[in-house]
């Protein structure tokens, strides 16, 4: 029972992990890139974007879909890895 | 054919079909008109959450405030898509792990209190409240200009959709008509962007289109740049609004999404945790679609507008603007009497007007498509509405009969739940339509008030109780009400007792009504804290469901006890 709880215990950590990372870059692209920093990321060209107006109307919502479905990837494999997955 | 017939036609063909499928799947048990039974495929729960989000606004207005707002639209667009990140990664799968229905449910049960549940009740009432009442005026406003029948028969006729499908077919029913709807509206949306954007750019993709350049070499947003700066107006890709008050707004509305009740009942529907996750997913993949096409429509639209009127002739302009004339949307005043049209961001010499309701409304006309496509828009609008207001329906008549009549009275049979259910969706469809007809005043402005107070009051009670578990009842209620009560007075102090000093020298911090739901929920979370250390923590058996709903393993279908 004790290993049980040491286990989930483990599971939670990694998943506290995953979160933070995952968060992280979610403020990157938003706040970071599309509001913090656009002025001198605008005086990049992406095509004939401005790159931080880009990241402000574009970008932080790609990047906000390929977010979840890393986590969703990231989450089914730990799942299995602690015998916690449902059939 | 002629608009108004093609109209009638797809508008018809469209509650044909969202009827039927309300036939075909009537509800029979109180989990089915819930949670659709807990059976829903991530694929079409993605889908039924997309349309259920995506409301009028979304659909009409949102690229017309963009328009106009350039680069400070941003904040919609990030806050409004941001927000799904949230709720992919820290409340979906765990609230589908904890397998009630409601949110109060699980604010009550984790907070082991009937008083944080119907505190939780009456905010989830509120915001849905006042969320209806503008999606069931958006679909009079869409009868009255398509259609051309008075706006009160327009709500009634949508009162009666949406009674037929919400009320029969509960969760279920909506589940399987929002996800036709939406096709619907995806569709309408996308075709007259997709021939603009060939149009201007050459390139199909409206996306890729927006960073394109015109017939002349120069990229459209530079082009618009120089002409709004001509014409005396910002720059259309910098921003006018404060720095704070950007970051502030756009965290309120990813909060805000995240903590809507109609939006975090959906995932209440699938089978599994991992369902949960994946349907989170695909629901913003369905949205980003949208989103990332209204900046184009924007950019497109305001260019057009300027390209085709500016300094034009008043006797030769495009017959578009005659025609969206007659609804007073736009309109022309030629005060310098030069037969010519100044649109100038200076308001005393400007002679053009344009509602921001216009760049999607118009846009097939604009880009001088088939009558068809106009008719295809405005069962797209119609669709966008009516998905949203079955969506608040049923969250509020869930609220009713399963947070406050089965929290007083638990012994009422299933049946007589059931039944509850359905006549606090047809009160709720009533007063909908009622507010419809009779909007009150402050509809525009009380959009700040549904997702400030779902930041403020409920996303840190729910990401508190999942993710700590020393959090206990005293914390959550202190927090709850803090944060709701602070963002109620700040918005109704600058919207209705002094509107006057709305402005930026009188914010605190800088901090509009709009984004003040942000500083709510950092008072929530700061009080929770606060007053949880000086209180006893909560029993064992939360402590043990807390680690239980943190791992997916054992979710059954959602149930009741």
């Amino acid at each position: 029972m004790d290993g049980q709880k040491q286990k989930m215990k483990a599971y939670w950590r990694k998943n506290l992990q995953t979160l933070l990372v995952l968060l992280l870059i979610w403020f990157m692209v938003s706040f970071g890139f599309g509001i913090l920093l656009v002025e001198p990321l605008n005086e990049v060209k992406l095509g004939g974007f401005k790159l931080g107006f880009w990241f402000a109307q574009q970008g932080a919502i790609y990047t906000f879909v390929i977010l979840i479905f890393i986590y969703v990837w990231r989450m089914n494999r730990l799942d299995r890895e602690f015998d916690v997955n449902e059939e | 054919m002629e608009i108004l017939t093609w109209t009638y036609l797809l508008v018809g063909l469209s509650f044909a079909l969202y009827i039927g499928i309300a036939i075909w799947t009537r509800a029979g048990s109180t989990k089915e008109f819930y949670v659709a039974g807990g059976g829903v495929s991530p694929l079409a729960n993605g889908m039924a959450t997309a349309a259920d989000w995506m409301s009028a606004a979304s659909f009409i207005s949102m690229a017309g405030i963009i328009s106009f707002a350039g680069y400070d639209g941003s904040v919609y667009l990030m806050g409004w898509t941001g927000g799904y990140v949230l709720l992919a990664l820290l409340l979906a799968p765990y609230l589908r792990k904890f397998g009630k229905f409601t949110v109060p449910d699980f604010v009550g049960d984790r907070y082991y209190s009937h008083t944080a549940r119907i505190v939780a009740v009456i905010c989830a009432l509120f915001i849905s409240f006042t969320y209806v009442a503008g999606q069931m005026r958006g679909v009079g406003i869409v009868f009255s200009r398509y259609l051309e029948v008075p706006i009160e028969w327009g709500v009634v006729i949508g009162m009666v959709i949406v009674f037929f499908y919400a009320v029969m077919g509960g969760m279920k029913g909506i589940t399987y008509t929002q996800v036709a709807q939406y096709c619907v509206l995806i569709f309408a949306y996308m075709v007259p962007a997709i021939f603009i954007s060939m149009q201007l750019t050459g390139n199909p993709i409206p996306q890729l289109g927006l960073g394109g350049s015109l017939a002349d070499g120069t990229p459209l947003l530079d082009k618009l740049d120089g002409v709004l700066s001509e014409l005396g107006f910002a720059q259309y890709t910098s921003g006018r609004k404060g720095l704070t008050d950007m970051l502030m707004i756009t965290l309120a509305l990813m909060v805000g999404t995240a903590g809507l009740p109609h939006v975090i009942v959906r995932f209440f529907t699938v089978p599994r945790v991992k369902d949960a996750r994946l349907s989170a997913g695909y629901a913003l993949v369905f949205i980003a679609i949208l989103y990332t096409t209204a900046p184009a429509i924007a950019a497109f639209g305001i260019y057009n507008t300027i390209e085709s009127t500016s300094e034009k002739s008043i006797d030769a302009l495009p017959d578009w603007i005659s025609t969206w004339e007659k609804t007073g949307l736009i309109s022309v005043n030629d005060k310098n009497g030069d037969k010519k049209v100044q649109y100038l961001a200076n308001s005393e010499e400007n002679e053009l007007n344009i509602d921001r309701d216009i760049m999607v409304l118009a846009s097939p006309e604009i880009a001088k498509l088939p009558n068809w496509v106009v008719g295809l828009v405005a069962a797209g609008a119609m669709a966008a509405a009516l998905s949203t207001a079955a969506g608040l329906l049923l969250v509020i008549s869930t609220s009713v009969s399963r947070d406050l009549v089965k929290t007083f009275k638990p012994e009422i049979s299933e049946k007589k739940e059931l039944r509850i259910a359905r006549l606090a969706a047809a009160g709720a469809v009533i007063l909908a339509g009622y507010f419809g007809v009779n909007p009150p005043g402050f509809v525009a402005q009380v959009v700040a008030f549904a997702f400030g107070l779902a930041a403020a009051s409920f996303f840190p009670v729910i990401i508190l109780g999942i993710f700590s578990t020393r959090m206990n009842k005293e914390g959550a209620i202190a927090g709850m009400l803090s944060g709701l009560v602070f963002t109620l007075i700040y918005i109704i102090y600058f919207k209705f007792i002094s509107p006057e000093t709305n402005s930026e020298e009188f914010w605190w911090f800088g901090i509009s009504p709009e984004g003040i739901g942000s500083l709510g929920m950092m008072i929530n979370f700061l009080v929770c804290f606060g007053v949880s250390k000086i209180t006893p923590p909560p029993p064992n058996q939360v402590q043990e469901m807390i680690q239980e709903i943190r791992i997916p393993r054992g979710a059954g279908k959602a149930s009741d006890h």
